[in-house]
């Protein structure tokens, strides 16, 4: 029997349906020339919603807008709330808010990696990195009883404490996720395919940054330093020591260091956060009965980079205007920026590198200018992708190990 | 010289300046003005762009554009206010590329019209939603 | 039982079909299935890339009005008998984002629906032990 083919449904393909495409690329030859999109096919009117549901329910509902950034949104949403309260939560809360929000971070990059891993052909990659998820989700479950949708922020503080007793069996899980993390990025740092494959690819610069208003590691990979954990520190940033990531060239070598890196950080920052709460006793909520009319703003630094909310209130137990604004909503546009030039069996790379949702990448088609006609989907995509990095091997005299 | 004092200096009499707490500033303008104060905003003051809010209230349309000033950590947000029955601004490509969405929703969502925009069509509902349905609208 | 069916119970070839409103949770718990912890594979269960090769349909998210007519379409495109098993609370009943305007209802009103696991989302455990309560009860 021939080697065992790893099919990962990134979506479904319809090569047969004439549908608007999310992404249409027009291409002349190999290169890509023009992008063009249609998004609107994970609209759920969430923001309408939002006003039918109290102060405290809306918490639950935007925990669901993305389930890799499920924590990223409440933090934003109660931040926004607190800013239009004016009031300050425990310490303890601020110290476990950190938690639930870098175990998230390490999470949403492990399965990114696992992902490009796979786009690029390693599907070794793919379940190595998805295996190392496994222990970030189980303690996870530990603290808040789900591996995913944690349901652990509140206006005025946290839904449930860390038990000291925990704490040592999350520390030494950590400790093992963090001897595997650094092997992962010597690795890839030190692997010519990668840099053969990765550098100089999907450039995005400055200016591109600039213009779209692109943020978190996608912008930082660029050299722009924005982080708001940083700019405008919330929760417990401002009380531990760590350090913002950032990258010079702006091309998708550098959005997957600083991803890589930025776990290692994260874990530093559990660890402090761990340490300040261990063996102390303290609130974990301050009480809240009303909300005020008038308006608060909230942003947090989702693994995808800022995440925005604005509320207006009207003294009612309902918010009257909720607008959240994720991440990818900023990012996604400069993939028209870094795409244009390249070549197709690029693309697939490129577009994971802005590290979009999910469910985004499964409506790609490839059009050719010349032929006038659809050429390629995704999944044509991933192989042309996965082919490259065969080439590049060969062309290196590196052996391919799938 | 920080961020209000800037916008204090260079525009005076044509913005309201609101500030609720240290790190929330709130600029009212008209919006015939809203251009060469975002300019000002985006280019002169290099703030970052991060998204704008649309909204109806009983006697009017509201839209704030919301900008970072991440040297010192703060959020400006530019208000403006439209016509209840005719909600109209002028589009913000051509000073902010990155707008374009935004627009393009706030559009199919509450029906503002925005002038001068390169490709104002449906982004997020699909085309054949009917039109004159707003469904952000409240009255 | 006919001989189609009874193949059915052999090796079950899985196409996860992603509708319109989902957070993605519950696909990638599916996807976690993949991976060495769980590993459907050893029950003989392999995820394919297109409907056509399909037994299993492996539904998330409630269905938006933009994603109707895909989701009919691939269940027109998979052979029957196929088993349509409807994952996560949205699927099953709509959760949190039944009453929105943009949406056209839990996915047994688009297509019938043979197997709910609800969750939100449900763990890789559930999914497993979903699927094989079901191939128990075909016998």
């Amino acid at each position: 029997m021939g080697k065992k083919r790893v099919v990962v449904p990134i979506g479904p393909y319809h090569p047969l349906l004439e549908e608007p495409e999310y992404f249409t690329l027009y291409c002349e030859g190999e290169k890509v020339v023009d992008v063009e999109w249609q998004p609107g096919y994970n609209h759920r009117a969430i923001e309408k919603i939002s006003e039918s549901k109290h102060w405290d329910q809306v918490t639950f509902l935007i925990e669901r807008i993305c389930g890799i950034c499920s924590t990223s949104h409440p933090i934003a949403y109660v931040n926004a709330v607190e800013d239009l309260l004016q009031i300050e939560i425990p310490e303890r809360a601020k110290y476990i808010r950190c938690i639930i929000a870098e175990l998230e971070r390490i999470h949403s990059h492990l399965l990114w990696f696992g992902l490009a891993g796979h786009f690029l052909g390693y599907n070794t990659v793919f379940m190595w990195s998805w295996k190392y998820r496994e222990p970030v989700l189980e303690i996870c479950e530990l603290i808040s009883g789900n591996r995913n949708h944690y349901a652990m922020m509140k206006i005025g503080g946290v839904r449930r404490d860390i038990e000291d007793e925990d704490i040592p069996v999350i520390k030494k899980k950590l400790s093992e996720i963090k001897g595997k993390l650094e092997m992962l990025t010597n690795a890839v740092l030190d692997d010519p395919v990668l840099a053969a494959r990765l550098k100089g690819v999907g450039i995005l610069t400055k200016e591109d940054v600039k213009n779209y208003g692109a943020v978190g590691p996608t912008a930082r990979a660029s050299g722009v330093n924005i982080d708001v954990r940083k700019d405008e520190p919330y929760a417990a940033y401002d009380l531990i020591e760590w350090n913002v990531i950032t990258c010079e060239n702006g091309d998708v070598f550098d959005k997957a260091v600083v991803r890589l890196l930025e776990c290692l950080e994260s874990i530093k920052i559990i660890e402090q956060c761990l340490d300040a709460i261990k063996g102390k006793k303290g609130e974990i909520e301050t009480e809240v009965r009303d909300i005020p009319p008038g308006e608060g703003i909230g942003h947090g630094e989702a693994p995808r980079g800022e995440v925005f909310h604005y509320i207006r209130s009207d003294g009612t137990n309902r918010p009257v205007r909720h607008k959240v604004r994720a991440p990818s909503y900023v990012n996604i546009p400069t993939f028209k920026a870094s795409c244009i030039g390249e070549t197709i069996s690029d693309v697939a790379i490129i577009l994971a590198g802005v590290d979009p949702c999910y469910c985004c990448t499964e409506r790609v088609s490839v059009y050719d200018m010349e032929k006038k006609k659809k050429i390629y989907d995704f999944s044509d995509l991933i192989k042309l992708s996965q082919e490259k990095t065969k080439r590049v091997c060969e062309e290196l005299g590196v052996k391919w190990k799938e | 010289m920080n961020a209000e004092n800037r916008l204090r200096e260079k525009f005076g009499e044509k913005i309201k300046i609101e500030k609720p707490n240290e790190k929330r500033i709130y600029v009212t303008c008209d919006k015939d003005d809203l251009e060469e104060i975002v300019k000002f905003i985006f280019r002169d003051m290099d703030a970052r762009y991060i998204v704008a809010t649309g909204l109806q209230n009983f006697d009017n349309f509201e839209i704030l554009y919301h900008f970072g000033i991440d040297e010192e950590g703060k959020v400006l947000s530019v208000r403006v206010y439209l016509d209840k029955d005719k909600p109209e601004v002028k589009s913000l490509t051509h000073i902010i590329p990155g707008i374009a969405w935004i627009e393009r929703e706030i559009w199919e969502l509450l029906g503002i019209n925005f002038v001068g925009h390169p490709n104002l069509k449906h982004l997020l509902l699909p085309e054949d939603w009917p039109e004159g349905n707003y469904p952000l609208r409240k009255y | 039982m006919n001989l189609k069916l009874k193949a059915l119970k052999k090796s079950l070839w899985v196409y996860h079909l992603c509708t319109g409103g989902s957070c993605n949770n519950c696909d990638i718990e599916i996807l976690d299935c993949l991976t060495p912890r769980y590993d459907i594979e050893r029950f003989g269960m392999v995820l394919v890339g297109s409907p056509r090769h399909a037994d299993v349909l492996l539904c998330t998210g409630i269905v938006n009005k933009k994603c109707l007519k895909r989701v009919k379409e691939v269940y027109n495109q998979t052979p029957k008998p196929c088993v349509v098993v409807a994952v996560g609370t949205c699927a099953c009943s709509g959760g949190i984002f039944r009453d929105g305007y943009e949406m056209a209802g839990p996915l047994d009103k688009v297509i019938p629906v043979d197997v709910y696991i609800p969750g939100c989302p449900p763990k890789p455990e559930a999914i497993i032990a979903g699927i094989v309560k079901f191939l128990e009860k075909l016998k």
